[in-house]
């Protein structure tokens, strides 16, 4: 058993050790208490909700998630009509059609969000040569995740004296580098919640973050709820394993 | 005319094939009554739990296949399909992710159990080399598959390692076009990786078969690294060890699954999630945690190909550690000296994985370099000297009298 304990424990100091490593090269980012930290944690789907709504009134202008179909909204609530609703608000481009020509139509659930530019070069030429990410991924693209995007997005304020912005960036705490080239574009009361939740800086920067959490890994609920489940059986079975071996080694003397 | 061989099963239809095919005898020969030291701790359980792993990975792995695209157009895309529309697709691959660290951490406690215990000494020198082997082909499996995803890392990952073989002079250049199937990390590069990453597993259960095979010979070593000299010294496999085993493979599994299903990009890195683009390079290009003692052996040294040379013959000297190794004592516990020096080389590796995880800069660029010198100093002049010069504790006479004496009863419980 000692041997056992050792050997886990060590285990656990060289894997705490790489990711130490890792996470050492990012500037000190605050930590924020989300719903759906931990093993229990779960997605809230209100937040995510409002979350999609400013992404939605204000991101999409310049970021695509190009990764994400519409239906994924599922995961936070929106029922199907809405989902057909909603979709049916986007235009995708269809076709050929009989005569081989390319037409517009409107959005099915199945479809992916369009994305604001039709490519790299365009996207840049629109946006001061800084390209806006996808934001399919995000919240996983980032060392610190949601608490990064949380921090990004409240981060933007006067560069310090001393520091000279290039042309067109701004000042960011948070951006590795500081100058970013995106706006400080969440302002107070902003977007309007059809919930009534007052649309503060922070409660927008929270609840986006929530919702880019959510669709870089759509499936975060279930994974944890399940893990739940199959930590407590594999439990359950070390114990029947480690009484059954102990019954079975006894009667060696 | 040959007669059909006589069998003994119960079963008819067994007994049938069992006569003209005698695998059930055997595995009832290798897995039944196989005799194991009766004193094995649970780290000798480790050899199952990386076996496990292997098929974990294969079948993760075959499914995952079925699903990939390996066309740089395609391959990050089809890996977020898998994440995002196929059914379980997202445990699959966080199952095979975390798995390839899973399969490492246990073939590193696996190894150094070997290492503290002499397990690599005569008559096991081949059984060890073959296991060295394995190592070295899951090396090669794991890097390419971690170019899969075509992710950042994966792409910048693939142009550091592939470089590293343009260190050699004259044939170096050539080696790498042949690699890449052109004259950068491209499509040609990533479809013959997806290749050998779906070739090298069967190659690893060949060389497991075979690692198995060399180890039934000469049969498992045992914490006191002495032979077993009869049946009072062991017990038959089934049912005591795959008991044994069997919990220690559940008790992995639970941090395993801590992993997959909680925490299951804690040891990727979050840069694999932006696509991956030859004209912009990540801040900091850093391997795997499983490579990062190697890649601090290899950042150590000032020159390219000294690096490198550094860097494999770290792993080759490991194929001559039979030989390295003058003492005649098998197990640590009889070493009181070389049992101090095999703690260093632990802390050493782990001080090393550090290293390769930091910039290879200012201290820990020091630091790195003392480790790489301490780790070829303890295998290349420790290790022979001091089998000569150490006086070892005196060896128990046989297994049985060891574990049934009063100060080890308890032990034998436990074990």
């Amino acid at each position: 058993m000692r041997a056992l304990k050792t050997a886990i424990l060590s285990a656990a100091l060289a894997l705490g050790l790489a990711g130490a490593a890792q996470a050492s090269e990012a500037i000190h980012l605050p930590k924020q208490s989300w719903p759906h930290a931990g093993m229990f944690g779960t997605i809230d789907k209100a937040a995510a909700q409002r979350g999609f709504q400013i992404y939605k009134e204000v991101c999409s202008a310049c970021h695509s998630m190009r990764l994400v179909p519409i239906r994924t909204l599922g995961g936070i609530g929106f029922k199907d009509d809405e989902l057909k609703a909603l979709a049916a608000g986007y235009e995708v481009q269809g076709g050929p059609n009989d005569a081989g020509e390319m037409f517009m139509r409107p959005a099915i659930p199945a479809d992916r969000f369009p994305s604001p530019f039709a490519n790299e070069q365009a996207a840049r030429a629109a946006n001061n040569g800084a390209l806006p990410p996808d934001l399919s991924l995000i919240a996983k693209a980032r060392v610190g995740g949601e608490d990064y995007l949380y921090a990004f997005l409240t981060g933007f304020e006067e560069p310090p004296a001393g520091v000279n912005l290039m042309a067109g960036m701004n000042y960011n705490k948070y951006f590795p580098g500081h100058q970013v080239g995106m706006p400080n574009i969440l302002q107070p009361d902003g977007v309007t919640f059809a919930d009534g939740t007052k649309a503060t800086v922070e409660q927008q920067a929270r609840d986006v973050s929530t919702f880019l959490t959510f669709v870089a890994e759509p499936h975060h609920d279930a994974r944890k709820q399940m893990g739940v489940k199959v930590i407590l059986f594999l439990l359950v079975l070390a114990g029947l394993m480690y009484a059954s071996k102990r019954k079975l080694w006894s009667t060696l003397h | 005319m040959a007669q059909a061989q006589a069998s003994k099963f119960k079963n008819p239809v067994v007994n049938w094939i069992d006569s003209r095919l005698p695998i059930f005898t055997m595995l009832d020969h290798e897995y039944n009554h196989y005799p194991m030291p009766r004193n094995v701790n649970y780290l000798w359980a480790f050899g199952a739990i990386a076996g496990i792993m292997l098929v974990i990975m294969i079948a993760t792995g075959l499914f995952l296949a079925m699903q990939y695209s390996s066309h740089t157009s395609l391959a990050f895309d089809s890996v977020e399909r898998i994440m995002r529309d196929v059914n379980y697709g997202w445990l699959l691959r966080y199952v095979h992710a975390n798995g390839a660290s899973m399969f490492f951490i246990a073939v590193y406690i696996h190894m150094f159990r070997g290492l503290y215990y002499g397990s690599y000494k005569a008559p096991r020198e081949i059984l060890w080399i073959l296991g060295v082997i394995i190592f070295l082909v899951m090396m090669g499996t794991a890097f390419m598959g971690y170019v899969l995803p075509w992710g950042q890392m994966s792409f910048w990952g693939a142009t550091v390692i592939t470089n590293l073989f343009s260190a050699f002079p004259i044939v170096g250049d050539p080696i790498v076009t042949l690699l890449w199937g052109g004259f950068s990390v491209d499509n040609p590069t990533l479809n013959r990786f997806f290749a050998l990453h779906f070739l090298l597993p069967f190659v690893l259960l060949g060389l497991v078969i075979l690692h198995t095979a060399a180890l039934h010979v000469c049969g498992s070593n045992n914490p006191l690294g002495i032979d077993a000299k009869g049946p009072q010294d062991t017990v038959p496999f089934n049912p005591y060890v795959t008991l044994k085993d069997g919990f220690a493979v559940v008790m992995f599994l639970i941090v395993f699954a801590f992993f997959v299903f909680f925490m299951p990009n804690y040891l990727g890195h979050p840069d694999n999630y932006i696509p991956a683009n030859p004209l912009v390079t990540p801040a900091h290009i850093v391997p795997e945690w499983y490579f990062l003692p190697f890649y601090a052996i290899l950042r150590a040294i000032p020159d390219k190909l000294g690096g490198v040379i550094a860097m494999f013959g770290s792993i080759a000297l490991l194929l001559a550690l039979p030989w390295l190794d003058t003492s005649k004592v098998r197990s640590c516990k009889f070493r009181p000296i070389y049992r101090q020096f095999f703690w260093i080389l632990a802390i050493d590796a782990l001080v090393l994985g550090y290293a390769g995880a930091m910039p290879a800069e200012g201290s820990w660029l020091l630091i790195a370099r003392i480790g790489t010198f301490y780790y070829f100093f303890h295998f290349l002049v420790l290790l022979p000297v001091l089998g000569k010069l150490e006086r070892p504790l005196p060896l128990p006479n046989s297994i049985s009298e060891a574990v049934l004496k009063g100060a080890h009863a308890k032990s034998m419980e436990k074990a």
